[in-house]
């Protein structure tokens, strides 16, 4: 019985050819991606931006759901007085046998209130809370099923009105460009023309230059790659910041229908690359999740765990960190323990 | 919660908004390229495999590691001027090699344990071995808990640990059960019978049964355990696995002409015993095993389990400063759970 199981194995390999001199270890990358496929990935998206930019509708078209079914949108009175709120959804996605959970974090009330000065604390807080969460998770005892809920990409929306970079644009960016990937999105690029779009995605690109924002660079391919890969890489890049318009609702263009936004004078079609970068955008979040989490874990969560670490004081509610002195970092102390 | 700010993280519990599969979504998205990432960034950075061999000498180790990966990768081969001695004291040596194939890279370590179980008194031989498979932990931990950490821990654990029996025909021998007791709790060991070309094979199938039932009688756990079975399909096929353990090998660099193929073989006067041949030996089997199928889940039992326990024994010893191995001051953070 077992050698059948293992002849089936051979079977599935790849590479199964008997051939002299073949180990057999080129099956890994399979092994990996069965284990992978199994566990399935998680993301963590948060969108930024001032009402009225369509981010809820964007998000949507992305994922191709209704992330928010019972949505009432606040009147104006009720928006005076409104700090900013967060609030996530988290939806598993299954296509193909791979599985995706994916919590975007919308932060309604940003950039409403007559005075915007205080409106990023809270989304700050709540960037750090995860990052702080995770830490403790990944300093327990028990860590077999630690949730990753620490934000991996952060779409910050910017108005196609006006001639670049607000204020609050800037100031926001630069807060937070150190804890979270920020990827720059135009929003209802429908109001632009292509010329109008290019004059303002590179004056966006000096304004960030400018006020040394950094923001998410795709990894450049590898020399190795397809040119295919390459090329998608080479469009990407000089995509950024993209261009997108969103939309829920099918109508009929051409005699089929596809997503898009009906106006008198034409059907602006939010899958097709000639009208606008949704499709870029789609396609830059999904080939590059595993990036976008790589350099979350290894850059952002590093420099707020080393920062933490050094500072010491309490963890959560439950465990306690000593503060390291910058004589013994990263030394070590004498370890006590009750 | 902190700060009392109106923070409020994803529900602790299930999705709020329930699984959408495929057909329930208004299109398809494209997931799946997340995999062809994660397939290129695994084949740029190549993969680690730390394989450790113990037996008294004589039993082939050498040659059944080289027969498996198909290089000279032993230490004997890798040692200038090698002489064949018993060494007096249990010694350990890594080797490493990276080896390629189809453009996958592989860094192989190959740790010998010359000395094991040849001196007149055995006893604590196993002693040297314990005390390495804890140091990589400690190593590993130590990086771990790092306040400027590395990206990618380098990691020198021991995923495997092939353990050679002589094909007496008999039972397990008492060193065989105190080394494989003790290490089956930290480490994942493969038992294998060595040069089984002494065997028939009725001898072989009783030999095997009276191992495992002197392994269940005895409490050793042997790789692949059962509690590390993550679904039905991979308990079924762990389950033949578990069934045809130990092993019974035969390695050898030489070839010889059969049938109009070369084939891997030990050439005698009655026959050619061929090694990658499954009704000869159960060599091929091994190797699908260690290298075909579960290379990977090799190193994540490690990673997930055995390193675990290592972590949390360390992080919740009762005097820190002297834990059971390595006098060295240990790092600081420390954080107790129920206080």
């Amino acid at each position: 019985m077992y050698f059948l199981i293992v002849d089936s194995l051979r079977k599935t390999d790849v590479f199964s050819t008997e051939t002299p001199g073949y180990v057999g270890f080129a099956n890994l990358p399979n092994q990996v991606h069965r284990k992978s496929v199994k566990k399935g990935f998680e993301f963590t998206l948060m969108v930024v931006g001032e009402s009225g930019l369509g981010k809820s509708t964007l998000i949507n078209s992305l994922f191709l759901t209704d992330l928010y079914p019972e949505r009432i949108i606040p009147g104006a009175a009720e928006k005076i007085e409104r700090t900013v709120q967060i609030e996530a959804s988290t939806v598993e996605i299954e296509e193909r046998g791979v599985k995706l959970r994916l919590t975007v974090v919308d932060t309604p009330g940003y950039g409403d209130a007559i005075n915007s000065q205080d409106c990023f604390s809270t989304i700050i807080s709540y960037i750090d809370d995860q990052f702080e969460r995770y830490l403790h998770d990944e300093s327990g005892l028990n860590r077999r099923h630690i949730v990753d809920n620490r934000v991996h990409c952060c779409f910050y929306f910017i108005s196609p009105l006006g001639h670049g970079l607000k204020p609050l644009d800037v100031q926001f960016m630069k807060a937070i460009h150190n804890k979270v990937n920020v990827v720059p999105v135009i929003a209802k690029a429908d109001t632009l023309t292509l010329r109008e779009r290019e004059r303002l995605k590179r004056r966006i690109l000096d304004e960030i230059d400018e006020h040394g924002i950094k923001i998410y660079h795709l990894p450049d391919a590898e020399s190795d790659e397809d040119e295919d890969f390459k090329e998608q890489t080479r469009i990407l890049k000089a995509s950024i910041p993209f261009a997108v318009v969103g939309s829920n609702q099918q109508i009929e263009a051409k005699g089929k229908k596809v997503r898009g936004r009906l106006y008198p004078w034409g059907v602006v079609e939010v899958e097709n690359p000639e009208h606008n970068d949704f499709l870029k955008l789609r396609t830059m979040l999904i080939t590059h999740m595993q990036d976008l989490q790589e350099v979350t874990q290894d850059l952002h969560y590093e420099n707020f765990r080393s920062e933490r670490l050094k500072r010491g004081g309490r963890l959560s509610s439950h465990g306690y960190v000593l503060p390291l002195s910058p004589a013994y970092v990263p030394l070590c102390l004498p370890a006590f323990l009750p | 919660d902190l700060g009392g700010t109106e923070t409020r993280g994803p529900p602790p519990g299930g999705p709020q908004g329930g699984v959408l599969r495929g057909p329930d979504l208004l299109g398809y998205v494209g997931i799946e390229a997340v995999l062809d990432q994660m397939r290129r960034k695994t084949m740029k950075a190549g993969f680690e495999f730390n394989i450790m061999v113990v037996g008294q000498s004589g039993l082939g180790k050498s040659t059944l590691v080289n027969t498996l990966f198909k290089s000279k990768v032993s230490r004997k081969s890798c040692s200038p001027n090698y002489e064949e001695k018993i060494s007096k004291t249990v010694q350990l040596q890594s080797v490493s090699h990276v080896i390629e194939e189809k453009g996958v890279r592989m860094k192989l370590t190959v740790i010998d344990t010359p000395g094991f179980g040849d001196q007149i008194n055995n006893d604590r031989c196993w002693e040297p071995v314990l005390k390495h498979v804890n140091e990589q932990y400690e190593k590993y931990l130590k990086e771990e808990l790092r306040v400027n950490r590395q990206r990618k821990i380098p990691d020198t654990r021991v995923h495997c640990c092939i353990y050679f029996l002589p094909a007496s025909g008999h039972w397990l021998r008492p060193i065989d059960v105190e080394f494989m007791k003790r290490l089956g709790k930290i480490v994942s060991i493969v038992p294998v019978i060595a040069k089984a070309d002494t065997l028939t094979l009725e001898e072989r199938t009783e030999f095997k049964q009276r191992i495992r039932q002197d392994l269940v009688a005895n409490g050793i756990q042997v790789y692949p355990q059962k509690e590390n079975d993550e679904d039905a399909e991979e308990r079924l096929l762990n389950n033949t696995i578990r069934e045809s353990i130990p092993f019974a090998v035969v390695g050898t660099d030489r070839e010889h002409q059969v049938n109009g193929h070369r084939v891997l073989g030990r050439k005698t006067k009655w026959g050619i015993v061929e090694v990658e041949n499954v009704a000869h030996c159960e060599f091929a089997n091994l190797r699908d095993l260690l290298i075909r199928s579960h290379l990977e889940d090799l190193k994540q039992v490690t990673h997930d389990v055995h390193y675990e326990t290592y972590r949390v024994q360390r992080l919740t010893a009762g005097d820190g400063l002297k834990g059971p191995l390595v006098n060295t001051p240990f790092l600081s953070i420390l954080y107790y759970e129920s206080y």
